[in-house]
């Protein structure tokens, strides 16, 4: 499981501060939604379903983009595996 | 519920610095519509890749070249050159704006002949004309740009037979202060080369001589070196006014202005530093009306621009094949026009437009070719903005040698279209089949079946 560091504040519009490292992000809306859905404790399967309802993709590239991102998030050490 | 289109999802760390090289905004806007015809319609008719060349364009940028010369120097002619860009549908709009043809084969100068041109229309470059390529110059009264001495002897040996007078130039080389100096071709100037190549010809009797040529570079960032250029040529044509009393008609200074293209590595963009027509142009009448010709007898100016002139009528038009990330994280993206097609971006940082609106973010990507090989690198670090699989795009400025120095590896060349004044379009080169190639091959009988 993946989950987002309790510490780090995630804005609607998408800044991400990050205590730890004193690090700043930007993240556009899809991505504030993958956040979001990784707060609530959701798989990756079920946010790519999730956003497969809002976006005109395919499951494929939405999984791989999704895992992609989720990648970068635990490299920032903004998320972690629990 | 509607579905919104999809963007990948992006995470960007907030850097103290720039945001890009200088600060300046992402390169770039959706690119749509060329001439007033949709990109996808382009793509969804004549397939991706698809090359397409502006009629406007061109001869937009064609007269504008033509009106900064002619307002600062009264006898300007341009030659199309012809390796720039040979598709005859371009060459004629060239032609029919008035421009003489510039080639450098025989292939070339064969393929002016059958669009038209007069013989004594066409410019002869290069250092490997065959005995019959000269005939065929001589008869046709074409202009023949002399390289090296063995040609000049030939022509020599070739007036015995022939009851034409060859008209030549020779092509000089010359110090312009821009490093490296282009010495290969041609006779040098400082040495006294082509000095005496001159007076071989005026010796001989059998050739008239009638003009001077060089070419310098291409691509050239420097107005003055062309202001030196035609010095040194003038002060060759008044020597031999002077000497034999015999009037140069021209000179030519050859191609070499660069594009509004950015070369890579450059800091800023093309198209704000580099110098324009204008400056050219004043630099090199200003020379030539500063030398001491008889201001009711000034020598023709020919001009043989390829790639200034042709560069932004073209674009090229793809499709996205994928999105990765590198085993450094680097995002990168493989689209479905590589080296093969765009030669040009070993020397150009191409400007790239998705052709469809986006968001503002935007990531530095290294754009990849769809062939085997690790040289097929479109660009090294474009900022672009998020482009699915399966998107459009539109790379601008690519009119110039890469219709021309294309190769045919792994895959078959794409379509050519042409978009008219009024926005017709029309096909100016099919796309290759495997039929035409299969078509020159021969296989020996001893291997024709085998089993597997
Ligand atoms: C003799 C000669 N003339 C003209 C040109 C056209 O040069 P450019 O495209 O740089 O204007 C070339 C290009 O190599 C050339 O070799």
């Amino acid at each position: 499981m993946i989950k987002i560091k309790n510490n780090v504040a995630v804005s609607d519009s998408g800044f991400i501060f990050n205590p730890d490292t004193g690090e700043s992000f930007t993240v556009n809306p899809i991505g504030v939604e993958i956040i979001k859905l990784l707060k609530e404790g959701k798989t990756v399967d079920t946010i790519t379903e999730e956003l497969q309802k809002t976006y005109a993709t395919d499951a494929q590239t939405l999984e791989k983009d999704a895992e992609d991102f989720i990648g970068l998030l635990r490299n920032f050490s903004i998320a972690e595996n629990e | 519920m509607e579905q919104q289109r999809y963007e990948r999802p992006l995470i960007k760390r907030v850097e103290n610095d720039m945001p890009n090289k200088f600060g300046m905004k992402p390169e770039n806007f959706p690119k749509t519509s060329i001439d007033g015809v949709k990109v996808h319609d382009l793509i969804e008719k004549y397939g991706s890749p698809l090359f397409v060349l502006s009629e406007s364009t061109i001869r937009n940028t064609y007269r504008r070249a033509l009106k900064a010369f002619k307002n600062r120097y009264p006898r300007v002619q341009f030659a199309w050159s012809y390796k720039t860009n040979y598709l005859n549908g371009v060459c004629k709009i060239y032609h029919k704006e008035g421009s003489w043809a510039e080639v450098a084969s025989r292939f070339e100068y064969e393929k002016v002949l059958r669009n038209g041109v007069p013989g004594s229309r066409i410019i002869f470059n290069g250092p490997d004309k065959t005995e019959a390529d000269l005939k065929k110059a001589i008869q046709n009264e074409s202009l023949i740009h002399i390289d090296h001495l063995d040609e000049l002897y030939t022509i020599v040996n070739l007036t015995e037979e022939l009851d034409k007078k060859p008209r030549v130039a020779i092509r000089v080389n010359m110090d312009t202060g821009i490093y490296p100096m282009w010495d290969r071709f041609g006779f040098n100037y400082e040495n006294g080369q082509a000095w005496d190549a001159l007076n071989k010809i005026m010796a001989s009797g059998k050739m008239e001589l009638v003009g001077l040529h060089c070419h310098i570079g291409t691509f050239m960032l420097s107005t003055k070196a062309y202001g030196i250029a035609a010095t040194k040529l003038s002060d060759l044509a008044l020597g031999i006014q002077k000497k034999y009393n015999h009037q140069i008609k021209y000179i030519d200074l050859g191609g070499g202005f660069p594009s509004r293209n950015t070369l890579k590595g450059s800091y800023l963009p093309g198209q704000d530093i580099n110098p324009n027509i204008d400056d050219f142009a004043e630099e090199i009448s200003s020379a030539l009306l500063r030398a001491n010709f008889p201001p009711d007898n000034l020598p023709l100016l020919i001009l043989e621009t390829g790639r200034a002139l042709i560069d932004e009528a073209g674009y090229i038009l793809g499709t996205v094949i994928s999105n990765k990330r590198s085993a450094t994280g680097k995002r990168t993206t493989i689209i479905d026009i590589g080296v093969n097609l765009l030669f040009t971006s070993y020397w150009y940082d191409h400007k790239i437009s998705p052709a469809q609106e986006f968001t503002h973010f935007s990531e530095y990507t290294t754009v990849y070719g769809p062939l085997c090989m690790n040289i097929d690198v479109i660009r090294d670090n474009a900022l672009l903005p998020l482009l699915n699989k399966g998107d459009h795009f539109v790379i601008h400025q690519v009119g110039a040698y890469n219709m021309t120095q294309w190769m045919q590896f792994i895959t078959l060349r794409p379509r050519i279209v042409l978009i008219d004044q009024e926005s017709n379009v029309h096909i100016i080169r099919q796309a290759e089949t495997l039929e035409n190639f299969s078509h020159m091959e021969d296989t020996p009988e001893h291997l024709k079946t085998f089993e597997l």
